[in-house]
């Protein structure tokens, strides 16, 4: 089986002067292709430390990360940059759109970022139009963010996410925001992203939504506590 | 369902990120990317960005109008300056200020006895063999009369040439003839203004005017003629307008060297032999070196005579005039520059301001943008652009006002001219001189003052730019 993602004794300490605080203090865990993992805890248990971590937007201060095959914990910050949008699809909680751009448009972002810089022509037009339509859009490409309901908001960043064809999603908190009924639609649409072999990676700690993933992990002080389903 | 798989056979491998000194620049599908979405960020707030603008606008306006009215200015100095043309050398009789001029030893206490020599335009005759033209002058006020209308007047004694050395021209008639001087004829020729207020309506020419008795037959009339620069240190230029020109020789049979005039309660007497002495020489070269000439020959002719002091002629050179005139341009630009760099300054202030808050109320986008995949340069370039393109817009527009500072100015002239001057104010030199100042663009102020605006988007926006740029993606993405 590929692996999507390796971590490798991850260490993160934050030197805050006074104190140093280790907010991850040894995270090992592999992520096959193809997994669907929720990570849960409880806030302060360095969940989002290694979600940054995950998402190539921080470096370890310890440890490895291997994501597709490349090392990126000793990478400068423009190679992270490169490694984010190569490898990476982000979805937020609160969605993150850019609020004066179209859905299309928005869906376009990460593809100015590509290394090079190559020009964005018509096919790349069709494969935001492909994926707009792969999450429901396809009759909302020129509406505004603020046009949308929350629901087709997230639907447009997973679009997003899904442009330049990521090694792994990573999804934080992705239904926090939404209704019970939309949270559904938009975890069925992850699921659905998985099944065609798509590998995610989501931090939440609402049990239900973790339940849809295929395995959970438990942090806990920054350590991985366990895996399984943790109640209340 | 669509399968979307495939996509991932899309992915390249991924190239390896090129040091930062050796980064392509940018292409131009990239250019115009940046460009429009500096545009979109821009009109989504219109009005700020109108007023951020409007700040380089008025900059890049004043520094086109003050540099076009400083052209304005030179250029009118110059253009009085080459009245007196530029192959000539002026000399002219000064009066010496009062005090030393009374009681001088060997002369009568009465008469003041200064100016140029018929002997000292002998000498410069001599000195200098190849000048075009040694033309002596002489003048004095009188009162001419026509019917029952008098007017104060210059009577000018001269020669033929003289028309020619100060770009007099002829209006209808003819001017004084070699004729005319050698058979001492009582002609003149009156200048405009003269012909107009002695002879109203009436046609002058061939009729005669009183001076002093004689009467003098009008054979032509001058075209009207600016003034020139001021000779011999004085502000007032020479005013053509209002003179007589009759022939050298008539003006030596008719007139002593002696200007006896009344002045209340008592008279004064004052002998001028020559009032000026106009040198032509052949072109530009010549001047210079023959100044030194001139200035020598003369002071050789004060040492020799002890009633002569030095101060009573001045030499005008007026290519030097000319130079001094181009290095007072220069000081003027300078000056006037800087004092409307100042306001592009503050409009610079303005936009770093602007961008600032900018910045701030966007880290979200900027801590997006970063996660998406945007290097530190690109959203440095994405700020950058804004402001780039803000002063850019305000600088074609600054530009555009600018072509309208004559007319501009031509508002400002009417308001001094109709609220501030007072009638003897106006008509006063510098009255004079500020009405007829038209401000002249100078072309190449358009584009430096477009490529200082430009410059001054750059040096402003830079900060914010960086700062932006800089923001921790992590902490950008948490920005409430």
């Amino acid at each position: 089986m590929k692996i999507a993602a390796d971590l490798q004794d991850l260490h993160k300490y934050y030197d805050l002067g006074s104190v140093v605080v280790k907010a991850l203090r040894g995270v090992s865990a592999t992520f096959p292709e193809g997994d669907f993992v929720a990570i849960m805890g409880s806030s302060g248990s360095g969940k989002s430390t290694l979600l940054n971590l995950l998402g190539a937007l921080d470096r370890p201060t310890h440890g490895r990360y291997v994501l597709g095959g490349h090392d990126v914990s000793t990478l400068d910050d423009d190679e992270l940059s490169m490694m984010r949008n190569q490898l990476i699809g982000f979805i937020f909680q609160s969605y993150n759109l850019v609020a004066q751009y179209s859905v299309l448009e928005n869906i376009e972002v990460p593809l100015h970022y590509r290394p090079g810089y190559p020009s964005i022509g018509d096919d790349e037009r069709n494969r935001c139009i492909d994926v707009a339509t792969r999450v429901g859009l396809a009759d909302r490409l020129d509406h505004r963010p603020y046009q949308l309901s929350g629901g087709q908001q997230q639907r447009v960043a997973i679009a997003r996410a899904l442009i330049n064809d990521p090694e792994i999603i990573l999804a934080d908190e992705p239904t926090g925001n939404l209704d019970s009924a939309t949270e559904a639609e938009i975890i069925r649409l992850l699921e659905e992203l998985n099944a065609e072999g798509r590998t995610i990676i989501m931090v939440t700690h609402e049990p239900e939504v973790a339940e849809h993933a295929k395995r959970q992990i438990y942090m806990k002080d920054g350590l991985i506590a366990g895996e399984g389903i943790f109640r209340g | 369902m669509i399968v979307l798989r495939p996509l991932l056979a899309l992915r390249a491998s991924i190239p390896p990120v090129p040091p930062p000194f050796f980064s392509p620049p940018m292409s131009l599908s990239r250019f115009i990317r940046t460009v429009q979405l500096a545009l979109k960020s821009l009109l989504l707030h219109k009005l700020r960005s109108g007023l951020t603008m409007l700040g380089i606008v008025f900059g890049v306006f004043s520094v086109i109008a003050m540099l076009a009215i400083g052209q304005g200015a030179s250029v009118q100095a110059q253009k009085q300056v080459l009245q007196l043309g530029a192959t000539n050398v002026i000399v002219r009789s000064v009066k010496p200020p009062d005090d030393t001029s009374t009681a001088r030893a060997g002369s009568n206490s009465f008469t003041l006895d200064y100016g140029l020599k018929r002997e000292d335009l002998e000498r410069l005759k001599k000195a200098l063999p190849n000048a075009v033209d040694i033309v002596p002058v002489r003048e004095r006020k009188k009162e001419a009369r026509h019917l029952h209308r008098t007017l104060n007047l210059r009577v000018v004694g001269c020669t033929p040439q003289y028309f020619s050395l100060n770009q007099l021209h002829i209006a209808t008639g003819r001017l004084l003839s070699d004729s005319d001087e050698l058979v001492s004829r009582n002609v003149a020729v009156i200048a405009d203004d003269v012909a107009a207020e002695l002879f109203k309506e009436e046609n002058p020419l061939g009729r005669s005017i009183d001076i002093d008795r004689h009467k003098f037959t009008i054979v032509g009339i001058t075209r009207r003629r600016t003034a020139s620069a001021g000779i011999g240190g004085s502000l007032s230029g020479q005013d053509y307008n209002k003179d007589v020109y009759i022939p050298y020789q008539t003006f030596g049979t008719l007139m002593t060297d002696l200007d006896i005039r009344a002045v209340t309660g008592s008279f004064s007497i004052e002998r001028v032999e020559l009032n000026q002495i106009t040198i032509k020489f052949r072109d530009k070269n010549e001047v210079v070196r023959n100044a030194e000439a001139i200035r020598e020959t003369l002071e050789y002719l004060d040492r020799r005579d002890p009633k002569r002091d030095n101060n009573h002629y001045a030499i005008v050179v007026p290519l030097e005039l000319l130079k001094q005139a181009d290095q007072i341009r220069r000081i003027f630009d300078v000056v006037l520059g800087s004092i409307a760099l100042i306001s592009l300054v503050v409009g610079g202030i303005g936009i770093m301001n602007i961008m600032l808050a900018t910045v701030t109320e966007r880290t979200r986008e900027i801590g997006v943008r970063r996660a998406l995949g945007a290097r530190q340069r690109d959203i440095t370039e994405q700020f950058l652009m804004e402001t780039v393109v803000l002063s850019g817009t305000g600088g074609v527009v600054g530009v555009l006002l600018g072509v309208f500072t004559p007319f501009a100015f031509g508002a400002i002239q009417w308001i001094v001219k109709t609220f501030i001057l007072e009638e003897n104010t106006a008509n006063s030199d510098i009255g004079r001189m500020f009405g007829e100042m038209r401000p002249e663009i100078a072309l190449w102020s358009l584009p430096v003052a477009f490529g200082i605006a430009v410059g001054t988007g750059i040096i402003f926006g830079l900060y914010p730019a960086r700062a932006a740029a800089r923001l921790d993606p992590i902490e950008a993405l948490r920005h409430e």
